[in-house]
């Protein structure tokens, strides 16, 4: 018996539009200045100033001193004192600040590596197989991006109460290793870009299931997986109600939550006031780093949920 | 076996042999489903079973022990007769019919403009919209927290040599000094999924438009705009969500005005009901209201579209 197998040629389906990069957009030929262009500049520049001041205005009071963060105008400089605030931030209540940090490193690093992988296996067999019982997945999945997570979070405390899980790492770390439009995401991108025509080849060849999942098709998917552990990193990173609702110990607490702690308790020690403005600044500026970096994978890994969505 | 036959089998993937894949599509959905079940249907299961209850006081004038009793619908019809949370409500919708479209104006109208800008500008200029959103909720609630406080605020500072006293945090004002917040952190991000979908455009649709000697602002408005709507409803049913989540901003405010209560919203009504009330049972009810409420308004946003677009097509 001679089976020609169809090999896997250049991946079938290409998400992206042909052509679009090769094109270039701004090479239209240049008129006189007209009031329309001079308004749009006017309108985004109004609009940098808006997304940036507030940064600026805690890059600014972060180099204060308490008495000229209330004393001064907010927008100048005046008497910077930035690494005196900075080891302060750091050394206050025993280095509670590195712990905060250690912790949202861990809480977002982990809950997104392992969402990630979990999204990317389940996306790819909702994509790729035909079972019973894949429209109530998916259908439960749908409403799962659908459904507010902070009302889920009251119950679930209660219920990881019951079985000691509240106020351990494990509280925070199980619901954010579950990201509901992360799998939406990875089947519609697994749709679009994993060739059936691979898998029966590396299935001839006599690759088992898992083995193609681990060496192909995580390669061919990692575009979206890139999205959705972005989507999900910055999720973790910025939640807040969900470790509110499940930690009692500060030494377990993410920044968003520690620094409200802080933030509270600042009308009895003004000191904190500095230690607030300054815990702020430090805990933005990762954050903000990767997303200037990173805008670019998010961009091409965004286009595939939201053109087929 | 001919070839011609191996490549109908792989082309209709209905057709593919039952047993292995399957038991191997249950195998990589297996880890997602089961935190699934424990993450998102058991808690909504006991919210719904807790609400259904409500202790009881047994032995003489109710001093003895309490018990659990089957309540029915008594937590739910409490938690809707209590003004303060209905008013949450009210207090929410109110928010989101004028912050959703004012932020969505918003990001469509960036993104437009971005898009008929060089590419190294609108590089910048994106990156400098869609900074806030790497900044955490909490976070950008401090920070305009001490943009609204007058002594600390520059803005105010300002706004008051001009000979204006604006009072932020007011009565009037702090439910938009809040939607400002929202506005602030999503906006950027919102420009950028609509700009994703520009990008997906093929650019063949705007060299036809250009030849047939349509101005930017016609390519826009009839060009661009009709075909970013997937992403308009992406983004409108994301921030309807949000909306209804509302905590973070007004439980970091609420410190810097009386203005602010602790049932502002329903989110922070079911917080305080569990968490200083003790009342568990209430704010399982309130949980439970509050889900249905967010699905039935993202399910008739998404049918309300899905109508209208059928009704365009024809």
């Amino acid at each position: 018996m001679s089976v020609s197998t169809p090999r896997a040629e250049k991946p079938v389906a290409s998400p992206h539009a042909p052509g679009a990069a090769a094109r270039r957009r701004d090479g239209r030929p240049r008129r006189g200045v007209k009031p329309s262009r001079i308004l749009l500049v006017a309108l985004l520049t109004v609009a940098a100033l808006y997304f940036l001041l507030p940064v600026y205005w805690l890059l600014v009071a972060s180099t204060k001193s308490s008495a000229d963060l209330f004393g001064t105008f907010g927008l100048w400089f005046s008497d910077p004192q930035w690494p005196h605030n900075l080891s302060n931030v750091f050394s206050y209540d025993d280095g509670v600040f590195w712990s905060w940090t250690w912790n949202s490193v861990l809480y977002a690093g982990v809950g997104g590596t392992l969402a990630t992988l979990l999204a990317g296996a389940a996306g790819y067999a909702l994509a790729v197989y035909r079972f019973r019982g894949r429209e109530a997945v998916f259908k439960a999945v749908l409403a799962g991006v659908l459904l507010p997570s902070t009302a889920l979070a009251l119950p679930m405390y209660l219920l990881f109460s019951k079985v000691g899980l509240a106020n351990t790492y494990w509280a925070v770390l199980i619901p954010s290793m579950v990201s509901p439009f992360g799998v939406y995401l990875c089947r519609i991108y697994a749709e679009a870009a994993v060739p059936t025509e691979m898998l029966e080849a590396a299935r001839v060849d006599g690759a088992g299931e898992w083995r193609i999942f681990g060496t192909l098709v995580l390669r061919t998917m990692t575009p979206a997986l890139v999205t959705v552990f972005l989507f999900q990193f910055v999720g973790i990173w910025n939640n807040y109600f969900l470790p509110l609702v499940m930690l009692s110990d500060d030494r377990k607490y993410p920044i968003t939550l520690g620094l409200t702690t802080w933030q509270t308790a600042a009308d009895r020690t003004p000191e904190l006031y500095q230690l607030t403005v300054g815990g702020a600044f430090v805990s933005v500026l990762p954050l903000a780093a990767a997303m200037l970096v990173l805008q670019r994978y998010w961009r091409s890994g965004l286009t595939q949920g939201s053109v087929k969505g | 076996m001919s070839t011609e036959t191996t490549r109908t089998t792989t082309s209709a993937p209905g057709s593919r042999r039952s047993a292995r894949p399957d038991r191997a599509a249950w195998g990589f959905l297996l880890p997602f489903v089961a935190l699934f079940l424990l993450t998102f249907v058991l808690p909504l299961g006991y919210a719904v079973y807790q609400s259904l209850l409500t202790p009881v006081r047994s032995g003489p004038l109710g001093l003895g022990p309490a018990t659990l009793g089957f309540a029915g619908l008594d937590n739910y019809a409490l938690a809707l007769e209590q003004s303060a949370f209905l008013e949450s409500f009210a207090r929410v919708l109110l928010f989101g019919l004028v912050q959703i479209p004012v932020m969505l104006l918003l990001s469509t109208t960036l993104a437009l403009a971005l898009d008929t800008l060089s590419h190294r500008w609108a590089g910048i200029l994106r990156a400098a919209y869609f900074l806030p959103y790497g900044i955490p909720g909490v976070i950008a609630s401090i920070l305009w927290g001490f943009l609204y406080v007058p002594g600390v605020s520059p803005i105010v500072d300002l706004l008051g040599k001009a000979g204006l006293a604006p009072d932020f945090l007011g009565y009037g004002n702090v439910l938009w000094s809040i939607a400002n917040i929202v506005i602030w952190e999503f906006a950027g991000y919102n420009m950028l999924v609509i700009v994703a979908q520009l990008k997906a455009i093929p650019q063949e649709l705007y060299e036809a438009a250009r030849i047939d000697g349509a101005s930017a602002w016609q390519t826009a408005v009839r060009i661009k705009l009709p075909l970013a709507r997937p992403a308009l409803v992406l983004t409108g049913v994301f921030s309807i969500i949000g909306t209804l989540q509302l905590f973070v901003e007004p439980l970091v405010i609420k410190p810097l005005t009386s203005a602010v209560t602790s049932s502002y919203t329903p989110n922070l009504s079911a917080y305080n009901e569990a968490f200083a009330n003790n009342n568990i049972y209430l704010a399982a009810a309130e949980s439970v209201i509050l889900a249905l409420a967010a699905s039935v308004l993202s399910f008739g946003f998404l049918s309300l579209v899905n109508r209208k677009e059928r009704r365009d097509a024809r």
